[in-house]
């Protein structure tokens, strides 16, 4: 694996995606909710850094538009998350954005267990990309609108941007 | 690998159909018992449909009754968004003198995608995956007194749960296991997954005789056979067996094999105790074992739904890889 972004430019980009949400949320927690798995690692240290509650997680592979292509993907996790929500802020987290795919099928769960006050989006990388109309409320860095390819977080710990061998 | 086994799986083994839990790969199994854990927990939603098999048509064709099995089938179609058509064959095609194979040309011409079959017949859901277009998934609903697959994958599922890698564990079925088909899948899947002691209890009528080849040890005595298992099985006792002479009465069952808790008291002290229902309360189990804590029937229900999701979605992601 060729690395992208090191551990320290990662915890740079870290920093400052939680500077944001720390800056928006300075009078209200919201429930923080992670994609399995890159994102929930980022809203374990969202949360941690910000002395907020444990985030919940989501995992959206049977959500995923690609059936008919790809088949079913499963990622072995499930998922950790309120019984029901009322109305209450969310703030997703994810990885890396690219085609906005994921988040679509994401909010598509959140609205699977109840009505979302608002759904708020923090991004650690974004790749550019896209094929949704889906942009990032708080995002870490920008890596150039003509995308570095596929690439992939590695962790929980320590957190760094590679780009796989060959899949 | 040929004959059924092979039947089942793509060149590069992943399962296109269900049809038998026997030569399933162990690992396959527990791919299918981890996605259904997958599925479980989005059963706790609020929303309990997931979208995944939206636009696909399922076809149930049950030429045998069944209305539990057919339930939870539709239930667990539904839930993948998938549309649902349910055919009661017995009312329709054959009565009119149609074959079976002309029956499914029809069923292919209007576009399904899965066919869920149930029949009376051994085989006859092998006879339709051999024959079906390759776009076409088959799953084994129940056939004869063969095999009943996503039975025996629900029930591994709920020793997993409990019990822990079936692998390490000691597993009793109690009572008709000559003419079931439940009993039969469930050992085939128990060995996939390297169970290594399953017995079963029953009197010599109701017990097959290749026990020996799928290394399971019989015993007559219920008292005998209990010791020390952590997972007790009963099967439901058919009652049109008892016309045929197999067995004397239900009474005489119960008082010879009924599931009381002074007999669950040979087994583990925490050993659960499983059932593919319906139950008859006082023939192969009383109340106060099938209320009580270490009964586990309804939470097969439960998985019951997810595991057939699971094959669904298996089968079904099979099918569409194999075309590419």
């Amino acid at each position: 694996m060729r690395e992208i972004r090191s551990q320290t430019e990662t915890v740079d980009a870290l920093v400052c995606l939680i500077k944001q949400v720390k800056k928006a949320y300075s009078n209200e927690q919201p429930l923080v909710v992670g994609i399995r798995t890159g994102g929930a690692w980022i809203a374990s240290r969202i949360c941690d850094q910000l002395h907020w509650d444990e985030p919940a997680t989501l995992d959206i592979s049977l959500y995923r538009d690609d059936f008919e292509t790809s088949g079913l993907k499963r990622s072995g996790t499930t998922d950790r998350m309120p019984k029901q929500l009322n109305g209450e802020p969310i703030l997703l987290i994810d990885d890396v954005l690219f085609t906005g795919r994921t988040i679509r099928a994401a909010i598509n769960v959140l609205f699977d267990y109840g009505r979302p006050g608002r759904i708020d989006l923090g991004i650690l990388f974004d790749r550019g990309g896209r094929e949704l109309p889906i942009e990032p409320n708080f995002l870490g860095e920008s890596l150039g609108e003509k995308g570095v390819g596929r690439c992939k977080l590695v962790g929980p710990e320590p957190l760094a941007l590679m780009i796989p061998d060959s899949e | 690998m040929h004959g059924p086994a092979a039947l089942q799986l793509t060149p590069d083994g992943r399962i296109r159909h269900l049809l038998t839990t026997e030569g399933l790969p162990k690992s396959l199994i527990i791919e299918l018992l981890d996605t259904a854990e997958t599925f479980l927990s989005s059963q706790g939603q609020p929303v309990k449909k997931v979208p995944l098999l939206r636009g696909k048509t399922v076809v149930n064709l049950f030429f045998e009754n069944s209305t539990r099995t057919r339930t939870t089938f539709d239930i667990a179609a539904h839930r993948l968004s998938a549309d649902v058509v349910t055919l009661d064959i017995r009312t329709s095609s054959a009565s009119k003198g149609e074959t079976l194979f002309d029956t499914l040309k029809n069923l292919e011409a209007m576009q399904a995608d899965l066919f869920v079959v149930r029949h009376s017949a051994g085989g006859a859901p092998f006879f339709i995956a051999d024959r079906v277009t390759p776009n076409i998934a088959v799953i084994n609903a129940g056939d004869g007194t063969h095999a009943h697959p996503t039975q025996a994958l629900l029930d591994l599922m709920t020793i997993r749960k409990h019990k822990g890698d079936p692998a390490q564990l000691s597993v009793a079925i109690i009572g008709d296991l000559k003419h079931s088909r439940v009993a039969r899948s469930l050992i085939h899947g128990l060995r996939g997954m390297g169970c290594p002691d399953i017995r079963a209890i029953g009197p010599g009528t109701l017990l097959p005789g290749d026990l020996e080849h799928l290394a399971v040890r019989p015993f007559h005595r219920i008292e005998d056979g209990l010791k020390d298992v952590d997972v007790v099985v009963l099967l439901r006792l058919q009652k049109e067996r008892m016309t045929s002479a197999l067995l004397p009465s239900e009474r005489e069952f119960f008082n010879l094999y009924g599931m009381t808790e002074s007999r669950l008291h040979l087994a583990k002290d925490n050993a659960i105790v499983m059932h593919p229902g319906p139950i008859n309360r006082g023939v192969e189990i009383e109340n106060e074992v099938a209320d009580g804590p270490q009964a586990v029937i309804l939470d097969q229900v439960t998985n019951g739904i997810a595991i057939r999701m699971a094959v669904m979605a298996m089968t079904l992601s099979a099918q569409k890889n194999d075309q590419s």
